[in-house]
């Protein structure tokens, strides 16, 4: 475990130093033992792949206890594992209509549309961040051989819903916006709604395994056309 | 119910609050005020609940005309404040009348300003807040900027005293600014020499400054690595992207990202920093961590001790 200071009143805990799912697990084990042992103290916290943001309170603590607190905790999570975390299926409508990148993914990695969507489709991945908009969830790790890299130029606007890949992630596009992953196909659940209680289908630690639908079924479970 | 009717929101003009908190799990980012002692002290004015919603307004040029008997303040960059076309100061609690009209201008120098009245604008909160945070879509009225025609919603207000901050204490908002920095994330990760240039040199700020974070031209400072796997950000954490061009990030950036970080600026700082518009100077110097917490806590009680007085009648 690797504390460096993050800001007046945060530290950043580095449990790791790549997408690996037993470094996600500890930083998950962390990320559930922090607010006990930190209490009312604590602000907030942005788990990622191999990190822990941790934010608090500079007036009810400070930075040399709590980096004594985690250092307590580190020594404690050496003994344990986290749990596997829910498994959430996510409805997939992989085509060339609904996913724009597709063909082209397909023709670069050398595969047929039907061998890219399987592959996609076969892997479950697991919820190591959600940041960049409300509700994106980075999934992770897509197969070797439909990884992909980023466009060189980002799309204006990428719509809701939106099943991407960049690199080695993977993740379903919450509400509209500009984005420059390969679009692949397009999931009718909403991923945030304000609204909804639990606003977002997913959390971090959470397994996801996308179901290939087909248009109707994306129509009937209330995509958008 | 009546409130504040928006006339023209001028260039910008979003209703915050003191912030959207607990919520990073999520992807929700603060929101908030950027320059957080005006909006405080414009709610310690009116003697709001800290943290009671007001406008921030951006470069000014904006009317209202008002829909219920209250109080009102404005505080921040030196809008010319009139009422019913007479002028009046800001840092001032102000008493107003159904059908008068409020016209800011534009400020000689910084560039927020925040207008609070009696008891704060009621909106309906998103996680616990009414901060506007564009780029999620969430909080204000529900529409995003505020814009011709929108009402600002406010409750009728036992009577208030005629508070004011004198001109002596009033912030002063000039085109240069000190940002004080605890080094920290990937600082070990930009050679020695890259440190002296970050904290030895004039940066400028670019047009390319917003509620996101405030993007900065001057001397390049490079990490010897390009990315990293993202990480959480928070607020004030000064990003060096590829081309080596600091950008200090604010209350409505990205919850995670993947570019190196050579530290965070102090909060306190902050607060000028966004009142600084293109073409203003920032510097960069580092502090420590017990510098930092000091810092803090000695703000905190000069804060409590500013010197706000009363009008008499």
């Amino acid at each position: 475990m690797i504390i460096e200071l993050a800001g007046e009143s945060a530290v950043m805990v580095y449990l790791g130093e790549t997408m690996d799912p037993a470094v996600a697990a500890r930083v998950q084990a962390l990320a559930d033992a922090l607010p006990d042992a930190l209490d009312e103290a604590l602000l907030d916290l942005v788990p990622s792949y191999a990190s822990l943001l941790v934010v608090y309170d500079p007036y009810l603590t400070d930075h040399m206890a709590v980096v004594r607190k985690l250092h307590h905790l580190g020594y404690a999570l050496e003994q344990g594992r986290a749990g596997e975390g829910r498994l959430v299926e996510l409805p997939a409508w992989y085509s060339c209509e609904s996913g724009a990148d597709l063909e082209e993914l397909a023709r670069r990695a050398g595969l047929a549309m039907a061998e890219v969507i399987a592959l996609h489709s076969g892997t479950d991945y697991r919820v190591y961040a959600i940041g960049f908009a409300p509700g994106f969830a980075y999934l992770g790790e897509v197969d070797e051989r439909i990884a992909a890299p980023r466009l060189a130029t980002p799309r204006q606007r990428v719509p809701r819903g939106a099943i991407a890949i960049a690199d080695r992630q993977t993740a379903v596009y919450p509400a509209a916006s500009p984005g420059g992953w390969n679009l692949v196909g397009r999931c009718p659940r909403r991923l945030f709604d304000p609204a909804a209680d639990p606003c977002m289908p997913v959390a971090v630690g959470d397994r996801v395994r996308f179901r290939p639908i087909d248009r109707e079924e994306y129509l009937a479970l209330g995509g958008e056309p | 119910m009546s409130g504040l009717h928006v006339e023209d929101p001028g260039l910008l003009a979003l209703l915050q609050d003191g912030g959207r908190r607990g919520h990073y799990r999520l992807g929700l980012t603060d929101g908030g005020p950027l320059d957080r002692q005006a909006f405080d002290l414009c709610n310690r004015l009116l003697e709001n609940p800290a943290g009671a919603a007001a406008v921030e307004l951006t470069f000014g040029g904006a009317r209202f005309t008002v829909g219920i008997d209250s109080y009102l303040c404005v505080t921040g960059a030196p809008m010319p404040l009139r009422i019913n076309g007479e002028e009046r100061s800001t840092w001032e609690v102000h008493p107003v009348r159904e059908g008068d009209s409020i016209a800011l201008g534009h400020p000689p120098a910084g560039c927020r300003a925040y207008l609070g009245v009696a008891g704060g604008f009621q909106a309906e909160p998103v996680f616990g807040s009414v901060s506007t945070v564009l780029r999620e879509g969430l909080g204000g009225l529900g529409t995003g900027k505020l814009a011709p025609g929108d009402l600002l919603p406010c409750t009728p207000a036992p009577g208030r005293r005629r508070l004011y901050l004198p001109e002596a204490a009033q912030p002063r908002y000039n085109s240069q600014v000190t940002l004080r920095v605890i080094p920290g994330y990937q600082q070990h990760h930009f050679p020695r020499l890259a440190q002296r240039r970050f904290f030895g040199s004039r940066y400028t700020v670019t047009d390319r400054a917003d509620r996101m974070g405030y993007r900065l031209e001057g001397p390049v400072v490079r990490a010897d690595i390009e990315g990293l796997l993202s990480e959480g950000i928070c607020l004030g954490a000064i990003q060096l992207p590829a081309d080596g061009q600091p950008i200090v990030l604010l209350n409505d950036r990205q919850t995670i990202g993947g570019y190196p970080k050579i530290g965070a600026a102090l909060s306190l700082d902050l607060a000028r920093l966004a009142q600084q518009r293109p073409g203003g100077e920032v510097v960069f110097t580092p502090i420590t961590q017990h510098a930092a917490h000091n810092a803090l806590h000695l703000a905190r009680a000069f804060e409590a001790s500013r010197s706000i007085q009363e009008r008499g009648p």
